[in-house]
């Protein structure tokens, strides 16, 4: 990892000398070695950029604003972030000259919460190599093996391949994830639909109206929300009764149904844990089932197939027998 | 503020017999911006409707919410009279208490109770109306005729001899349709193709007429007035121009298995071939399956033979792209499959026909010159067994549910035929029931029956199977109370028909339904009877239901005199329920447009002042308001609630679910 990160840097610098650039997109070290935000660098400031395992966040939403500024950027993106990238330009949210690419390898991203669930506490300072993360605490040094404390978006991921990317840099190799991203959508469908239903309330309910799921997806990009415009009917922040959170959640994924990429940064920023990507990963799997195979952001200006009438499409009522099952 | 009357209508008693009209007009008058609310008889009628301007004036109210019927009925009535009294026509809603209530419901306390919650619902509604104007858009005036059968060049000649410019686009080589495949026709007898043909030498010869033959409708666009119509003309592998349809290619193309679908591929015709011989357009096409040049690159003869050079083995599917006011289906009929009926026996016996392949056996020009012999050893039968009903009136689900409609007098008239050519041969006819209504149709039924000694067996068969060369025919005698079976030489099968396959695509690519028997469906089953619910379309013939020839050409001169009415006009008023693009909400991300079925929307990079003297560019959908039909498919797809449908707003439709739900 800390070769990656040299090699990023001196693309970065590299770009950034030869006026190729303008500005660079990357993470910026925090206060601690997991404490990593987005930042944007430039010729004069490459100050605390970073490149470790805590750096899970998704690039490309930041695009849309950097999109509307003068000059170029270089963009650092996972493969699993290519496809917001995509997606955002078959959208038009985005400029594709406005931006370099590096596609940089990845093989998971960490969550902290689960390394201190691993019984670490005291925590001084981090390294970390290929498989595991090494952390010196006031009790001496802990190995926690990587693969215990993945991001849960990591767990399943979905892709190594880079969706768009003007070069690569990848040091070893990128392994695909364990389990396959939908199992856990099967469990949830195979509960009885009483089941189903305290499964999501229980979720749901634990919903703060942060609005973070929001402010982080890459297909929320709406000038205007709805949930935020007053003459909307549904604006509002507070939940004002039971059902509020429900619908916040259930409208939004069906604003980006067919958009969503499974990113999994809803789930990753949210604060209460819930696990809100399943919902779009349902509505992406019986894209799948009923339409074949689709990914979102996989081909820029793919038409989704929510918005692709074909003659050969499924009868409305079979999708409708085909999702209670 | 609002001031809104209600009316409400008793239509008689089709809603006062189940609804407490006076109840709902009391409940509404304590609404929240109601001002007056009334029941009346038949709002509908010149006093309902002068009592309805009156209270406008008087009570000068803002809008109006109507009781009544479908809006489908009444609203354009009532839209009109809110006009005349001055108020926008567009401050009309109609509350349908009567097919959506009265109609099917029998309990006066529910159905009171519901028509209240329409009523209010309707009231809901109105409150967020806004008047609304009208564009106008101009006329493309031609029409399209899509089918060359008799139901298309009838509606064509009409069309072309009002004036106007009418293509007709023909999937076969040839116009002329199923009827050209016809021997005789009932109930005068008179040659099918002594009738047709004049009228397809009228549609060449007719300066207003253009015809597309071997063409499909590759894509509609547009709407009515403004239809934008993409034709792909297949490719002949022949210079339409250039050919004189002499025949010499025919005579010389060494590939001559070919089966001739013209006639029902009892015998076979060249590679290169004319359907028959009073084609319309008289130009050869080449069957690419079958030719050998086309399949080898070896071969070339009719090329070498054609004296003006017209063959074309590089020739290309076209594409032409044509400008339509209006558009007429005619795209006719095909019998069905007969798979699903093996107990008659067809697959298995050459002597097993279709009525539609008698037809060709008897015609002069068929396979056996009109000589009515037996396909399989060329012998005149003596024994002929005709079944009726072969796959209609079938609710088994092998065949169709409804009567194919034709099939009885096609019966009697072969049945007469055969007896009056061929005196010595008996003719058997099973039948469930026969129909003949219609002008001297019983007549003719009762011909073959008293003077031409048909033997009408009242009763289904159940099985046709060969016995030393005999086919039997096992059914049951219905009026005898008997199994009977008998020994036939040639069995008769009046199969179902069911529209052309071709309809279901074009359907879709016109926006028109069709029925669970793929039948298009019409704007209205007893007053619109050619009128689609689009706009602009028009129906002919029996892609719309099944018809005789007669019935096929009357409905095509009723499509006929409804598209003349439409071209008639400079301008059409437009829909003003069309969507519209917030600007400051749109991001342009193109769904909508990936959605609309009409190309209504287009993009555009426009600057918008963002504060500080800057500026900054953002791509924001725009709506062609002439374009747009208010489908409201761009609504529900955007993401951000930009798009919204004039009249018909999320927010109206909003409001209107909470009335709904409030209790």
């Amino acid at each position: 990892m800390q070769g990656l990160e040299k090699l990023m840097l001196e693309r970065a610098t590299a770009l950034l000398q030869s006026g190729e650039v303008d500005r660079v997109i990357g993470w910026k070290r925090g206060e601690s070695y997991y404490d990593n935000s987005p930042a944007t660098f430039t010729k004069d400031n490459l100050e605390g950029f970073v490149y470790n395992g805590f750096c899970g966040a998704n690039l490309s939403k930041y695009l849309v604003a950097e999109s509307k500024k003068e000059g170029k950027m270089l963009v650092f993106l996972k493969p699993c972030d290519t496809y917001s990238f995509n997606q955002l330009l078959s959208e038009h949210r985005i400029e594709r000259e406005k931006f370099h690419v590096i596609g940089i390898g990845c093989n998971g991203h960490l969550d902290i919460n689960k390394v201190y669930a691993e019984g670490v506490e005291g925590i001084l300072s981090m390294t970390e190599d290929e498989d595991n993360l090494i952390v010196e605490t006031v009790y001496g040094e802990k190995r926690v093996e990587k693969e215990k404390v993945l991001l849960v978006k990591c767990e399943t991921c979905k892709s190594k391949e880079f969706a768009v990317a003007d070069e690569t840099l990848v040091v070893g190799e990128m392994k695909p994830a364990k389990s396959n991203r939908f199992d856990v959508v099967k469990e949830l469908e195979a509960m009885t639909e009483e089941q189903r239903y305290a499964f999501w309330k229980a979720q749901l309910s634990k919903c703060i109206r942060c609005n973070a799921c929001r402010n982080v997806c890459p297909a929320c990009t709406c000038i205007n929300c709805v949930f935020d415009n007053n003459a909307s009917g549904i604006a509002g922040k507070a939940n004002s009764d039971e059902f509020e959170e429900k619908l916040y959640h259930i409208v939004r994924a069906y604003h980006v149904a067919g958009r969503c990429t499974d990113c999994g940064e809803c789930s990753r920023v949210c604060p209460q844990n819930i696990p809100l990507h399943l919902i779009n990963r349902k509505f992406i799997k019986d894209i799948n089932e009923n339409y074949g195979e689709y990914q979102a952001g996989a081909e820029v200006n793919a038409r989704n197939p929510l918005v692709n009438y074909t003659k050969t499409d499924v009868e409305a009522s079979e999708v409708v027998d085909g999702g209670d099952k | 503020m609002h001031r809104i009357g209600v009316f409400v209508c008793h239509c008689g008693s089709n809603i006062a017999a189940t609804v407490d009209v006076e109840r709902v007009s009391e409940a509404l008058s304590h609404e929240a911006g109601v001002v007056h609310s009334v029941n009346y008889q038949y709002m509908c009628s010149e006093n309902g409707q002068q009592l309805i301007k009156n209270a406008i004036k008087e009570h000068s109210l803002t809008g109006i919410v109507v009781c009544s019927c479908s809006p489908r009925m009444h609203e354009a009535t009532f839209r009109k009279t809110a006009e005349a009294a001055g108020l926008n026509p567009y401050m009309v809603e109609i509350a349908n208490i009567r097919e959506q209530c009265s109609w099917i419901h029998k309990d006066i306390e529910e159905a009171t109770e519901k028509a209240i919650v329409l009523a209010r619902t309707a009231v809901a509604k109105l409150t967020l109306n806004k008047p609304l104007i009208a564009g106008e858009t101009g006329v493309t005036k031609r029409a399209l005729v899509i089918g060359g059968g008799i139901a298309g060049i009838q509606a064509a000649l009409d069309i072309a001899d009002a004036g106007y410019e009418v293509d007709i686009v023909e999937k076969n080589p040839t116009i002329g349709g199923r009827m050209a495949q016809l021997d005789k026709t009932f109930p005068t007898l008179d040659c099918s193709a002594c009738i047709l043909t004049p009228k397809m030498v009228d549609c060449a010869q007719h300066e207003k007429i253009n015809i597309y033959s071997y063409s499909e409708v590759d894509k509609v666009k547009g709407f009515v007035g403004n239809f934008k119509v993409t034709i792909k003309k297949k490719a002949r592998y022949v210079d339409e121009t250039k050919c004189t349809g002499c025949g010499v290619c025919m005579a010389n193309c060494p590939s001559k298995k070919g089966l001739n679908a013209f006639n029902m591929d009892l015998n076979t015709r060249p590679a290169i071939y004319i359907p028959f011989a009073q084609a319309i357009p008289n130009v050869a096409v080449i069957d690419p399956e079958q030719c050998i040049k086309l399949k080898t690159g070896k071969c070339g003869l009719c090329s070498m033979k054609c004296g003006v050079g017209a063959i074309d083995y590089k020739q290309q599917d076209t594409f032409v792209e044509r400008e339509y006011g209006a558009i007429v289906v005619a795209t006719g009929f095909k019998p069905i499959s007969l798979e699903n009926f093996n107990e008659y026996g067809y697959a298995d016996n050459k002597d097993v026909i279709t009525s539609l392949e008698l037809e060709r056996l008897m015609n002069a020009a068929g396979p056996s010159k009109g000589t009515l012999v037996r396909p399989s050893d060329g012998e005149h039968p003596h024994v002929i067994t005709f079944i009726q009903c072969v796959g209609s009136r079938d609710v088994s689900g092998c065949g169709k549910p409804y009567c194919s409609k034709i099939c009885c007098m096609y019966t009697a008239k072969h049945a007469m035929l055969i007896r009056e050519k061929y005196p010595d041969t008996q003719v058997n006819v099973f039948y469930i029931d026969v129909r003949t209504p219609g002008k001297n149709y019983d007549e003719f039924y009762r011909r073959a029956v008293e003077q031409y000694g048909v033997n009408y067996i009242k009763g289904m068969v159940g099985k046709v199977y060969n016995e030393n060369g005999k086919l039997m025919v096992q059914g049951s005698n219905l009026i005898d109370n008997e199994q009977v079976t008998i020994p036939s030489d040639l069995v008769v099968l009046a199969t179902a028909i069911e529209p052309d396959p071709s309809v279901k695509d074009l359907a879709t690519k016109l926006t028109i339904s069709i029925d669970t028997n793929n039948f298009l469906t019409e704007a209205h089953a007893k007053l619109k009877p050619v009128e689609c619910a689009t706009a602009g379309v028009y129906l002919a013939g029996v892609c719309q239901g099944p018809k005789d020839v007669p019935e096929t050409v009357a409905q095509a001169s009723a499509a006929a005199s409804k598209v003349i009415g439409l071209l008639a006009k400079d301008k059409l008023k437009g829909n003003p329920c069309v969507a519209h693009a917030n600007e400051m909400t749109c991001t342009g991300c193109s769904q909508c447009a990936e959605v609309c079925p009409y190309g209504a929307i287009t993009y555009e990079n426009k600057e918008f002042r963002i504060g500080g003297g800057k500026t900054e560019k953002r791509r924001v959908a725009s709506v062609n308001p002439a374009v747009c039909q208010g489908c409201g498919a761009c609504t529900v797809t955007c993401p951000s609630g930009a798009m919204d449908i004039h009249g018909f707003s999320s927010a109206q439709i909003l409001k209107e679910v909470e009335a709904i739900c409030k209790r």
